[in-house]
């Protein structure tokens, strides 16, 4: 069974996170996509760390990547229990309309 | 027997009366001030003349004590001690016998007065400042009590401190006096940086080691070190006594109750001056140079002070030049050389000046508190004491054959006369015209006030209104009561008498050996002890033939003429010497001069400072400027937060590879 090469999936993850860093930067309509965003990032750091661990043959990256995945899942809950309050109190969810903290 | 216990109490018993008088002034009510501080005085009085007692009849020697040490640094020594010599024992006399009638006789004068127990207070503390002042055995207490009766008669000139002028008055007053004091303590400075001590024994006995050095200022000038010390302590006596130019502020200080013009502005403080002068005299002696000065400011004081009495229409500012210019007389006498001629000439001065300011005094509560010459005469059918009083002061400040002022004036003439110093000529003559100018002035003012047509009682409600301090009645004159007649009475018998039995001893005796220093060889009264070997009364029959009286009566017998036969004559007069008047009236311009210049000139640099120092670098750089800075730094960074997320995201991914870029790099 031939092994795909560690390069294949570091490149993979390293175009993941790459795409979500456009979505945050380019998106300016939608506080969805950008939570969105922000949990690819942190799936295309995962996935680094799984092929790491595979590759250097030691477990600890994958204990890692539990803990990252349920601190991603409360981010999750609680980035969309602020959205939900945003959205009620500003009836919109624009990121181009959230710029309260502008100097 | 002169002990430190009985030197102690005629300096503090004074400053007892005050502090109850001022402390306590409440509770022991009106009454109860003047008698603290009355007994006070005369306590003092009493002392001061059994100690004149032992010093001139029982031959008691010199008392040189030390009392008290106030501090030492290193070899410098502060000490309170009194010294005690003939003319000490003669300034304690003559300060505390006048503060005596003057505390008798403000109790007529001020009775209406809210502030009466303050008004004892302060002349009780200036009785001891002035005492601590002659007392004194070391420069140290000497300024002390020199700033002490300057403090006094600030606060006394301004004592009805609600009138703008009165504040304007002592204010000047102050500011003068510190132009002197500065002389003063740079010549304290000077004889302590030279001799090593404040103590007058010690740096009298070393004073003849000063001649031929020199000070040394700026790159190749030298100073005399004994002229420089002796100007510069002649300063301070410019400001004390008041001699051109620093005479401005006496004129003004007649804003204060007339007690304190006879006491502080006439018989004792402005003479600190002259005593202090006198009591250096060996330093003085060491200088020709500081000398001749002292002769030539006195004459030029004497003469032109004198002109402008004549002027003058506000009762107290004629008698405030006439002491103008006898102080002038002092200082001449001074610098002729004359030391104990012009202590006696201080003497006799207190006693009758005193009593003219007085007896103005007692004109002007008569007058209802007007001051003004021009609305009084004829009052001599209503006040016969003060009139008669009046008179024999005059006498006496004319010099009258006989009067006291005979006596000392003829003195200083004769001393100037035979003087052989620069400027003792120029001195001779502005003396000689200054005898028939007093003698004019007082006249003058005589017969405008006693004699003449009565020129009050109508258009009260003119100029002058400010003098008024509790109405016009349209009542007449009348006679003041006995505790203001008492002292003028008191006063005028020294007046008339003192100098015929004082002449002899102080002048030609041996009375101020010890206390007064001349140097080898000046002799500056010889030519008066030769004319004077018949005794006095003969010397007073001699006056009659002699120039000074000539012009005395000649100034006398012009006003006598012009006021008392002719009062049109004066008009006349003033309106052919138009601008002689005006000068004389605007003073010379030394009080716009000195407004001009040094007054606004002062704001002007204030306003300098303010703007350029204050304003500009200190709040414009410093305090404002550091929080504009900061500010402005603030609103530029300010820009950078525009708000959005992805703003900051990218930021933050901006400095993530910056960072991993430097380390890639730099590893």
């Amino acid at each position: 069974m031939s092994m795909i090469p560690l390069s294949y999936w570091l490149i993979l993850a390293a175009i993941l996170f790459c795409i979500s860093v456009a979505g945050i930067f380019i998106n300016r309509k939608n506080l969805i996509i950008l939570l969105m965003a922000i949990e690819l990032m942190l799936l295309s750091v995962n996935m680094n760390f799984i092929a790491f661990s595979r590759y250097l043959d030691d477990m600890a990256g994958q204990v890692f990547v539990f803990f990252i995945l349920t601190v991603a899942a409360a981010e999750a809950a609680i980035g969309l229990a602020i959205l939900v309050v945003v959205f009620r109190n500003r009836r919109t969810i624009n990121v181009a309309e959230l710029d309260t903290m502008r100097g | 027997m002169i002990t430190k216990t009985l030197l102690l109490t005629t300096a503090l018993a004074p400053l007892l009366g005050a502090i109850l008088a001022g402390f306590f002034g409440r509770q022991i009510g009106r009454s109860g001030a003047h008698i603290v501080t009355i007994l006070g005085v005369a306590v003092s009085a009493a002392l001061s003349a059994y100690i004149f007692k032992l010093i001139a009849f029982d031959a008691h020697p010199a008392v040189n004590l030390s009392i008290y040490t106030w501090f030492e640094i290193g070899s410098i020594k502060a000490e309170v001690g009194f010294l005690v010599d003939a003319l000490t024992a003669t300034m304690m006399v003559v300060v505390t016998s006048v503060s005596l009638m003057v505390h008798i006789y403000t109790i007529g004068y001020m009775h209406e007065d809210s502030g009466y127990q303050r008004f004892f207070a302060y002349i009780s503390l200036f009785t001891f400042a002035m005492l601590m002042l002659v007392m004194s055995n070391n420069f140290m207490q000497l300024f002390f009590g020199w700033e002490a009766v300057g403090l006094v008669s600030y606060l006394l000139i301004g004592f009805w401190y609600k009138r703008p002028t009165a504040i304007f008055a002592n204010l000047k007053a102050f500011l003068v006096n510190r132009v002197g004091d500065f002389g003063f303590l740079l010549g304290i400075g000077l004889v302590l940086a030279y001799l090593g001590s404040l103590d007058y024994a010690t740096v009298f006995k070393a004073a003849p080691s000063l001649v031929g050095q020199t000070f040394n200022p700026y790159g190749t000038v030298e100073w005399a070190v004994p002229t420089l010390i002796c100007l510069l302590l002649f300063v301070g006596a410019m400001g004390k006594s008041a001699q051109v130019p620093l005479h401005v502020w006496l004129p003004d200080s007649m804003e204060g109750p007339t007690p304190i013009s006879a006491l502080i502005h006439a018989a004792t403080m402005v003479t600190a001056g002259i005593f202090m002068v006198a009591r250096m005299s060996p330093l003085f002696e060491l200088s020709e140079t500081a000398l001749s000065t002292i002769l030539v400011i006195g004459s030029i004081t004497a003469l032109f002070m004198g002109l402008i009495g004549i002027v003058q229409n506000d009762i107290k500012r004629v008698v405030a030049y006439s002491t103008l210019s006898q102080l002038g007389y002092m200082t001449v006498a001074l610098g002729a050389s004359a030391y104990s001629a012009a202590i006696f000439h201080l003497m006799t001065h207190a006693f009758f000046k005193a009593l003219l300011f007085l007896g103005a005094g007692s004109v002007i509560i008569a007058m209802h508190h007007e001051q003004d010459l021009r609305r009084m005469g004829g009052l001599r059918k209503y006040m016969p004491i003060t009139f008669i009083t009046a008179w024999a002061g005059t006498l006496a400040l004319m010099g009258f054959p006989g009067t006291s002022g005979f006596y000392s004036k003829d003195a200083i003439l004769i001393a100037v006369e035979h003087a052989d110093r620069p400027g003792a000529t120029f001195a001779y003559y502005s003396l000689l015209i200054g005898v028939a100018v007093t003698a004019f002035y007082s006249f003058r003012m005589l017969y405008l006030a006693f004699h003449g047509k009565e020129r009050f009682g109508h258009d009260h409600h003119g100029h002058h209104a400010h003098h008024d301090e509790h109405g016009h009645g349209d009542h007449k004159p009348h006679e003041t009561p006995w505790v203001v007649t008492l002292p003028l009475i008191l006063l005028a018998i020294p007046s008339i008498v003192i100098g015929a039995l004082a002449a002899g001893p102080m002048l030609f005796g041996h009375f101020f050996d010890g206390a007064i220093f001349l140097a080898e060889g000046r002799e500056p009264l010889a030519a008066m002890a030769h004319e004077f070997e018949h005794g006095p009364i003969a010397f007073a029959l001699h006056g009659f033939i002699t120039l000074p009286v000539w012009l005395a009566l000649a100034g006398a017998g012009f006003a006598t003429y012009i006021y008392l036969f002719n009062p049109s004559l004066a008009d006349r007069i003033q309106q052919a010497l138009g601008p002689v008047h005006r000068i004389l009236e605007r003073k010379y311009g030394f009080d716009e001069f000195y407004q001009a210049v040094f007054a606004r000139g002062s704001v002007r640099l204030g306003r300098f400072f303010w703007r350029v120092g204050d304003q500009t670098l200190i709040d414009g750089m410093l305090v404002d400027g550091a929080a504009n800075t900061v500010s402005k730094l603030a609103y530029a960074v300010r820009k950078l937060q525009s708000g959005y997320l992805y703003h900051y995201a990218f930021m933050m991914i901006l400095g993530l590879i910056v960072i991993i870029g430097a380390f890639a790099l730099l590893r």
